[in-house]
């Protein structure tokens, strides 16, 4: 009899509907994602939720098997392949056992042929599909569109590979994030591979260049997830008005507020450095008064043209003679973290009853940096 | 002595109304600096730009009260869109442009950087010349595998340029060059 379920967030889930997928995602092997994962499902268990691992590659790691007791394990199944006695996850076997929550691990593992599917992230998609909530965990270097990409860093191709749907469908993923040196050391202590393998991995994949690369290509997989999910979410709202308070980006986005003129550019190259440094996409905004625009303010536009096209960043130019709301708008629009801008001109007679602009959009722009850049300033130049 | 009074009455009124109008810092407002008339255009495509030619165009600059136009002329191969970001070579170019403008400012020249795109270096000098107004060209005669410009670019430049050119002669300080190396990661 089928039974309303809660997932593994919590929620509750009527019977027919399709399991919720967690992925523990990973740089390396030997990272955790598999003890991450078992981690998980002793919590859900603790929680009174039904767990069962579906299947379990401990790769001899004693600390993850250990682990792993505790939670009910459903038996593989053998599949003869060329006379070779090989043990898949047992598919129909987990559909009949029907848990609450599967753990299932290495989605991008290559079945033996003779099983229902080539793949297993095929057989995460049945169990899923059989509304059985699913915790699995993959590497980065499998993802299919950052195969080439990895290939290219760390020289090493991998061959199985996860099409990019099965992450962008999954409901949750979770990085499991340590440094390379910790990793390193891991694999030194052979709490990752075999005594007799650790040279071979030393000397070819777990090299610190290889893994720094990995993790940063790993950590901007998952920042993009949370982007996208972050995306849907504000447009699942419901109104522009509704969604904006959902505008809250976790990585950095930088408005460079500037006025066509010769300052501009050296702003727009701080913007540049800024954003480069903290990885941030870069705006830069002119907002246009009514007034007519004269052949030195177009001449600096299309100068600003040229810079940021160079850079890749975007030139937008708002017509409006109220400078300080067309910024806040066009910061909770963008999702604006940082706004620079340059040094206001002092200000004369009646104007100086009035706060700055700065100040003005301090008060204004919860939540966001401001940050004035100053004009022109020398430094110590190095001799050749 | 009524007299004398009404008249530090009035400096006093007179006092308030100038500090009223003044700015803070005691200094009229200036207006957003945006160069002398004269421009001075200083073209370079490399990483480097000839140290002599950024000082010649900077003595010019400062003899006229000119604006000084350093311009990267950016060749876009053809399998790139011509509007296509190069973030490699901005890596390399911002910190050029920004030292040139730190010796700029050393000398007070006011700094107008451009960056023009175009299939070939020439080409993108011809599209800047094209849609800028300058009143002279800096560039240093060289051997084009240097910060130079080959002869015939000059040749070019001096038919096509409608501006005075100030052409370099090659000399023995042509190996000192002016590179973003000094600010890179630091502007």
């Amino acid at each position: 009899m089928a039974m309303a379920t809660e997932t593994t967030t919590g929620r509750h889930r009527e019977p027919g509907t399709r399991g919720s997928h967690k992925v523990f995602l990973g740089m390396a092997p030997g990272v955790g994602k598999t003890y991450a994962m078992l981690e998980e499902g002793h919590e859900l268990q603790r929680d009174g939720v039904d767990v069962a691992i579906g299947v379990l590659e401990t790769h001899g790691r004693v600390e993850t098997a250990r682990r792993a007791e505790g939670l009910e394990q459903i038996p593989r199944r053998a599949v003869t392949y060329r006379g070779v006695e090989l043990e898949e996850m047992d598919l129909p076997g987990v559909l009949r056992r029907a848990p609450a929550v599967c753990l299932i691990d290495e989605l991008a593992h290559t079945n033996a042929p003779g099983v229902e599917h080539a793949k297993r992230y095929a057989d995460v998609a049945d169990v899923l599909a059989a509304g059985i909530d699913v915790v699995s965990t993959m590497n980065v270097q499998h993802l299919e569109s950052l195969n080439d990409l990895v290939a290219e860093l760390a020289g090493v191709r991998v061959r199985e590979t996860v099409p990019d749907r099965v992450l962008a469908h999954a409901d949750e993923v979770v990085l499991v994030d340590i440094t390379p040196g910790e990793l390193l050391a891991r694999l030194r202590e052979g709490r990752v591979y075999p005594a007799e393998r650790i040279d071979t991995a030393l000397n070819n994949f777990f090299t610190i260049e290889n893994l720094v690369a990995l993790r940063e290509v790993a950590l901007r997989q998952v920042a993009e997830s949370v982007g996208a999910q972050r995306i849907a979410y504000a447009g699942a709202v419901g109104t522009r008005e509704e969604s904006l308070p959902a505008i809250q980006a976790v990585g950095d986005r930088l408005l460079a507020l500037v006025e066509p003129n010769p300052q501009a550019q050296r702003l727009v190259r701080r913007a540049w450095r800024s954003a480069a440094r903290l990885s941030a996409d870069l705006d830069v905004l002119w907002v246009r008064s009514s007034r007519d625009m004269s052949q030195e303010d177009e001449r600096g536009l299309a100068a600003l043209r040229q810079l940021a096209s160079l850079l890749g960043a975007e030139l937008h130019v708002i017509d409006s003679d109220d400078i300080e709301h067309a910024v806040v708008e066009f910061v909770a629009e963008r999702g604006s973290t940082y706004v620079l801008l340059g040094r206001p001109r002092p200000a004369t007679g009646l104007r100086r009853l009035r706060q700055s602009l700065p100040v003005r959009l301090m008060r204004r722009l919860d939540g966001v940096d401001l940050r004035i850049v100053a004009d022109r300033a020398q430094r110590p130049e190095r001799e050749w | 002595m009524i007299g004398a009074i009404l008249c530090i009455l009035a400096g006093v009124l007179l006092g308030l109304a100038a500090g009223w109008w003044l700015p803070p810092h005691g200094r009229r407002p200036t207006l957003v600096h945006r160069g002398g008339a004269r421009r001075i255009l200083l073209p370079f495509s490399g990483e480097s730009v000839s140290r002599r030619a950024l000082d010649a165009a900077l003595r010019l600059a400062v003899a006229e009260d000119a604006t000084l136009m350093p311009a990267y002329l950016a060749a876009v191969p053809l399998t790139l869109p011509l509007d296509a970001p190069l973030p490699a070579r901005a890596e390399t170019v911002l910190p050029l442009m920004e030292a040139i403008e730190q010796r700029a400012a050393r000398r007070d020249v006011p700094v107008d950087s451009r960056i023009s795109r175009g299939r070939t270096s020439r080409d993108a000098l011809s599209r800047l010349l094209d849609s800028e107004p300058v009143d002279r060209v800096v560039v240093p005669a060289g051997s084009g595998a240097d910060a130079g410009f080959t002869p015939e670019d000059v040749a070019w430049l001096l038919a096509k340029a409608p501006a005075e050119v100030v052409v370099l002669r090659p000399g023995p300080a042509d190996h000192e060059v002016v590179t973003g190396g000094a600010v890179r990661g630091h502007f």
